[in-house]
C-alpha cells in the first residue's frame, strides 16, 4: 500500500505559485500516459504524493480517492468488496494512477457497454488555473447543482485543473463471466455485433482480430448461460488474461512497431474502412486500432467521413488529436481560459491551442 | 473581479427596458410573422412552467418552425442585449424556463420530428420538442426503447431532458440523460449552429457534451439531440415489500445494492404518500405500513428469476412485514400505479403541493426521512415522501394552499430547510429537477463563492453578454450575500469577503 497523504494544499500553492509568475506545469502521475499527446515545456507539478482511499463504502457503490492514489491499489480494494470500475480503465504501466486514469479518460473493452470514465465520475475536487482549491459534483447518484465540471474533467489531460480527489460510481462484480469465440471475417463480425446488441443479452465486451471475434457476457449466472445457449460459439477458457491484454495493448498485434499505430473512434456499426493496414476492432465496432503508414490528412478524412475521428498513438503525425472545427476550438479555447486564465496547466497537451 | 463584471452584465440584462414595439419590427423584418408572438393572449401560456407557483408574462413568444429561425431570433436578440429563455414543453418543476418580462421565451414546441432511427448502431437523431416517451414508442417494434424515463416522460420534450439533465425511475441501473446521449446540435448566443459530442463514443478535445447537459438553457439553445436507444429486457418484474418502520425500510434499500443487485427502479413511499395514493388509484398499497419499497428487477427471464429471488431473500431478512411478487405485466403495471399518481394524488388532498428534489447517500435515508418529520411538525406542514431510493433522490411533497396568506412563503422556507438537511448529510440540492427559480439561494448554501465565481467564468465563456436564461441556475455573489445575511450559521456570516448593502 502507498502511504495515504493529503498535499492538497502544498499543491495548490505550487499552482498559484505559477499562475502569479505565468510559468507554465507539466502536471504528472507515474507518467504511464506520456506517450499520449504532446510533451509539455513546464515545471513537473508530481501529483504522486497526494494518494489514498478518502471514502469507500460499498452499500453506498461510491469510492473516493486522492488523484496520486494507484490505480491497482484502488482496484485491489474495491475486489476485496466485490466490486470494481465498470469502466475497466487501461493502466499502460504498473504505477498508473487514478488522476491519469481521469485527466486521460480512457476507457477499457467495457465501454460501449457499461460506459466511459466520464459516466462514472460523480464529483472532483480540483485545483484551478488561479491555485484556487474548488469542489464539484459530489458522491451521490444524481446531482444537477451547477455545471457539470467534474465530467469535464475526463479526458480533459489536465489542462482544465489538476484533479485533487475523484468520487466515482463503482459497481459489483458480475457473478459470472463467459467469453464465446467465432470465426468471422471483419465485415461478418461488425454486422453480427450490430445484430447481438439488439438482444437483451448481458454483453460485457465485442473484440475482432485475425479472424475471430470474441463476445464477453457478464451478469447473472443464468442470464449469461442463457446467452450462450443461443449464440453458440465455442468458449474461450480463463478468459480474464485475454480481455486485460486487449485493454493493456498487449495482442501480439500492438507489439508489433514497424508502423504508425492509430485509434480510430467511429460510429459502432460504420463499415470497414478503406484504409491500407492492419486493423483489430474493438468497442464493438466503435473503436479501430489501426497500423499503416498511410498519411495522416487522408487517414483522418476517412475517419471524418464515417462519422468519427483518429488520434495517433505511437508515430510522428501532428497533431496528435484529431484537429477540430475553428469555432468548436475558438468555444474550447474560451473554457480554458475561464478555468485557467494565465494557461498554466499542462499548456499544449492536447492541442497547441489549449 | 470577475464575478462583478460578469454579475454586472447580468444585473444590467435583468434590469433592461428593451422597447417591444421596435424588437417585434426587427424580429418580423426576418422571420415569418406567424412566429413572433405578442398579443397578451397569445402569450399568457407561456408564463409559467412547471412551477406554477412562479408567472411572469414574457415580453414576446418567438415559436420558429425550423433552425435557420432559430438561428435568426438569437441574432437579433444578441445584437440587441435581449435576453433569451428556451423552452421545451413547460414541465420543468424548477422554473427553469420561467420568462422573462423583458426579454424573448424561445419556445422549440414545433420541433415535433423524429427525423432517423438508427437500427444498427442504436440511435435516433430527434428534434428537442419531441416527447420523451414518443422516442420510445416510435422504436418499440424494433424491441428498442431510450431508457431515461422521468415521472413526466408523457410531456416532457428531449431538449427539456437534456437541459435538465432528466433522470427517473430507472437511472440507477440505465444512468441519467447524460449517459444516454450522444451528440447535440446547439445554437449558440450569436446565432451560430454547433456541433456538439458525435456519433462516435468520443470526440476531440473537451466533453461539451458533458457540460451541457444539465445547463437549464444557461450556454446555448439544443435543436437536435442524438439518443442511445437500448434493447428492451425480456422480462421486467416488481417486488412490493412492505415495513413497519422506516429505518428497516431504509436499511433493506442498501442491503439490496449491497448484495450486489442492480435494480431497474428501487422505489420508496412513506405512510403518508401510501395513504393518500391508495384512496386515489386502489393499487392494494397495505395502509398500514410505515413505508413500502417497490423494486423493479429486469433482464432475460433466467436474469429476473434469479434476481427476484435475492430480492426477496434481502427484504425479508430486513424485516419486511409483507413481501409481495408481480405475476405478470398486469400487476406490475398495478404495482407501479400508486406511485406513478403520487402526485396527482397529493393534489386531491391538498390543494397545493410544493415537490423537493434533494438527493442523499443511502445510508442517510432514514435519518433524512426522521429529519424531515420534525420539520414538518416544526412549520406545522404536512409531507408526504416518495423517494427514488435507489439513487438516495428524494421527493418530499410539502401540502400547502396557496390562498392562505404567508402559507406558499412558509412552504418555501421549508423547502430550504429540507436541501440544507440534505447538504448536512452529504447530498445535494437538487437530484434531477434542476436549480432554476426555485432553488438559487440554496446554490449559496451548497457552494462557496469560489466555485460559483468559476461558474461564472464557465458561463462567460459561452455567453459573454449573460443574455441566455439569466438570474437561474448560477447565483451572483451579491445574491449571495443578501440571502446569507439572512441565514447565519454558527455566528458566522457566509461570504464575509463582501460588502454589505
Amino acid at each position: 500500500m502507498t502511504t495515504s497523504a493529503d498535499q492538497s494544499q502544498q499543491l495548490s500553492e505550487r499552482v498559484s505559485e505559477a499562475f502569479a509568475n505565468a510559468k507554465p506545469l507539466h502536471l504528472r502521475g507515474s507518467g504511464s500516459k506520456d506517450f499520449l499527446g504532446e510533451a509539455v515545456n513546464g515545471e513537473t507539478l508530481d501529483v504522486t504524493g497526494h494518494a489514498g482511499v478518502v471514502n469507500y463504502e460499498p452499500g453506498e457503490l461510491v469510492m473516493t480517492a486522492r488523484a496520486g492514489t494507484p490505480l491497482a491499489e484502488l482496484e485491489a480494494v474495491l475486489d476485496e468488496s466485490h466490486q470494481m470500475l465498470a469502466f475497466e480503465p487501461p493502466h499502460f504501466g504498473a504505477n498508473a494512477t487514478l488522476g491519469g486514469t481521469i485527466a486521460t479518460g480512457l476507457s477499457g473493452p467495457a465501454r460501449p457497454f457499461a460506459g466511459a470514465a466520464r459516466d462514472f465520475v460523480l464529483g472532483c475536487r480540483i485545483i484551478n488555473g488561479q491555485g484556487q482549491i474548488l469542489s464539484f459534483g459530489g458522491e451521490v447518484m444524481k446531482n444537477v447543482a451547477g455545471y457539470d465540471l467534474s465530467r469535464l474533467m475526463a479526458g480533459a489531460y489536465g489542462t482544465l485543473g489538476v484533479l485533487l480527489d475523484v468520487s466515482l460510481k463503482v459497481l459489483p462484480v458480475p457473478r459470472t463471466q463467459v467469453t464465446r469465440v467465432f470465426e468471422h471475417t471483419a465485415a461478418q463480425a461488425l454486422q453480427q455485433i450490430s445484430d447481438w446488441q439488439r438482444k437483451p443479452w448481458p454483453i460485457t465486451g465485442a473484440y475482432w482480430e485475425d479472424g475471430k471475434t470474441y463476445l464477453r457476457l457478464a451478469g447473472a449466472t443464468s442470464s449469461v448461460e442463457s446467452a450462450c445457449e443461443k449464440l453458440g460459439g465455442e468458449t474461450l477458457d480463463d478468459d480474464g488474461p485475454f480481455w486485460r491484454a486487449v485493454r493493456e495493448h498487449e495482442r501480439p498485434f500492438f507489439a508489433q512497431s514497424d508502423r504508425p499505430l492509430w485509434r480510430i473512434s467511429v460510429p459502432p456499426a460504420a463499415p470497414m474502412l478503406d484504409i491500407d493496414g492492419e486493423c483489430v476492432i474493438d468497442w464493438g465496432g466503435a473503436q479501430r486500432w489501426v497500423q499503416t503508414d498511410m498519411e495522416a490528412v487522408a487517414l483522418r478524412r476517412v475517419a471524418k467521413e464515417a462519422g468519427g475521428h483518429a488520434t495517433v498513438y505511437r508515430g510522428e503525425a501532428q497533431p496528435r488529436f484529431h484537429p477540430m472545427g475553428e469555432s468548436i476550438l475558438a468555444l474550447q479555447q474560451r473554457l480554458k481560459k475561464s478555468m485557467d486564465p494565465a494557461g498554466i496547466l499542462n499548456p499544449g497537451r492536447i492541442y497547441p491551442e489549449l | 473581479m470577475a464575478d462583478t463584471a460578469i454579475a454586472d452584465a447580468a444585473e444590467q440584462v435583468l434590469a433592461s427596458r428593451p422597447d417591444k414595439a421596435q424588437l417585434i419590427e426587427k424580429l418580423v423584418a426576418k422571420l415569418p410573422e406567424h412566429v413572433v408572438l405578442h398579443a397578451e393572449e397569445d402569450l399568457r401560456p407561456f408564463e409559467c412552467d412547471g412551477l406554477s407557483a412562479y408567472r411572469k408574462l414574457p415580453m414576446i413568444v418567438v415559436l420558429p418552425e425550423t433552425i435557420e429561425q432559430v438561428q435568426i431570433a438569437m441574432q437579433v436578440c444578441y445584437a440587441n442585449d435581449v435576453a433569451v429563455v428556451a423552452r421545451g414543453a413547460g414541465t420543468g418543476l424548477s422554473g427553469g424556463a420561467l420568462p422573462m418580462e423583458n426579454g424573448v421565451l424561445l419556445s422549440l414546441a414545433k420541433f415535433k420530428k423524429i427525423l432517423d432511427i438508427d437500427t444498427a448502431n442504436r440511435r435516433a437523431t430527434v428534434q428537442p420538442g419531441v416527447r420523451n416517451l414518443a422516442i420510445s414508442e416510435a422504436v418499440s417494434d424494433l424491441g428498442l426503447y431510450y431508457a431515461p424515463d422521468p415521472s413526466s416522460q408523457i410531456a416532457c420534450s428531449i431538449g427539456g431532458n437534456v437541459a435538465e439533465n432528466s433522470g427517473g425511475v430507472h437511472c440507477l441501473k440505465y444512468g441519467l440523460t447524460t449517459h444516454n446521449i450522444v451528440e447535440l446540435e446547439i445554437v449558440t448566443v450569436e446565432g451560430e449552429r454547433m456541433t456538439i459530442g458525435s456519433e462516435a463514443l468520443d470526440t476531440p478535445g473537451y466533453d461539451l457534451l458533458a457540460l451541457m447537459t444539465g445547463s437549464e438553457g444557461l450556454l446555448g439553445v439544443i435543436v437536435q439531440v442524438v439518443v442511445k436507444l437500448l434493447p428492451k429486457p425480456e422480462r421486467a418484474q416488481v417486488v412490493l415489500a412492505a415495513f413497519d418502520d422506516v429505518r428497516k425500510a431504509g436499511d433493506a434499500v442498501a442491503a439490496i445494492i449491497q448484495a450486489g443487485i442492480v435494480p431497474a427502479g428501487l422505489e420508496m413511499l412513506d405512510n403518508p404518500a401510501i395513504v393518500a395514493t391508495e384512496e386515489f388509484v386502489h393499487a392494494d398499497y397495505p395502509t398500514d405500513a410505515a413505508a413500502i419499497l417497490l423494486c423493479e428487477v429486469d433482464g432475460t427471464h433466467a436474469e429476473v428469476d434469479e434476481h427476484i429471488a435475492d430480492v426477496r431473500e434481502v427484504v425479508e431478512r430486513e424485516g419486511a412485514t409483507e413481501v409481495r411478487v408481480s405475476r405478470d405485466d398486469a400487476e406490475r403495471a398495478i404495482f407501479w400505479a400508486g406511485r406513478k399518481a403520487a402526485f396527482p394524488a397529493m393534489g386531491r388532498i391538498s390543494p397545493d403541493y410544493y415537490c423537493m428534489d434533494g438527493t442523499i447517500p443511502r445510508k442517510a435515508l432514514a435519518d433524512v426521512l426522521i429529519g424531515i418529520g420534525e420539520l414538518s411538525k416544526k412549520y406545522g406542514q404536512r409531507v408526504a415522501n416518495v423517494f427514488h431510493a435507489g439513487d438516495g433522490n428524494l421527493h418530499p411533497l410539502i401540502l400547502y394552499d396557496a390562498n392562505i396568506e404567508g402559507e406558499l412563503e412558509r412552504t418555501e422556507e421549508f423547502g430550504g430547510a429540507i436541501c440544507e438537511l440534505c447538504l448536512e448529510h452529504g447530498g445535494t440540492i437538487t437530484g434531477e429537477h434542476g436549480v432554476g427559480v426555485e432553488k438559487i439561494d440554496q446554490m449559496c448554501v451548497q457552494f462557496p463563492p469560489d466555485e460559483l465565481t468559476q461558474f461564472h467564468a464557465v458561463k462567460q465563456a459561452f455567453d459573454s453578454k449573460g443574455l441566455l436564461n439569466p438570474g437561474k441556475a448560477v447565483p451572483t455573489l451579491h445574491r449571495c450575500a443578501e440571502f446569507g445575511a439572512m441565514h447565519v450559521h454558527n455566528g458566522e456570516l457566509p461570504f464575509p469577503e463582501l460588502e454589505r448593502l
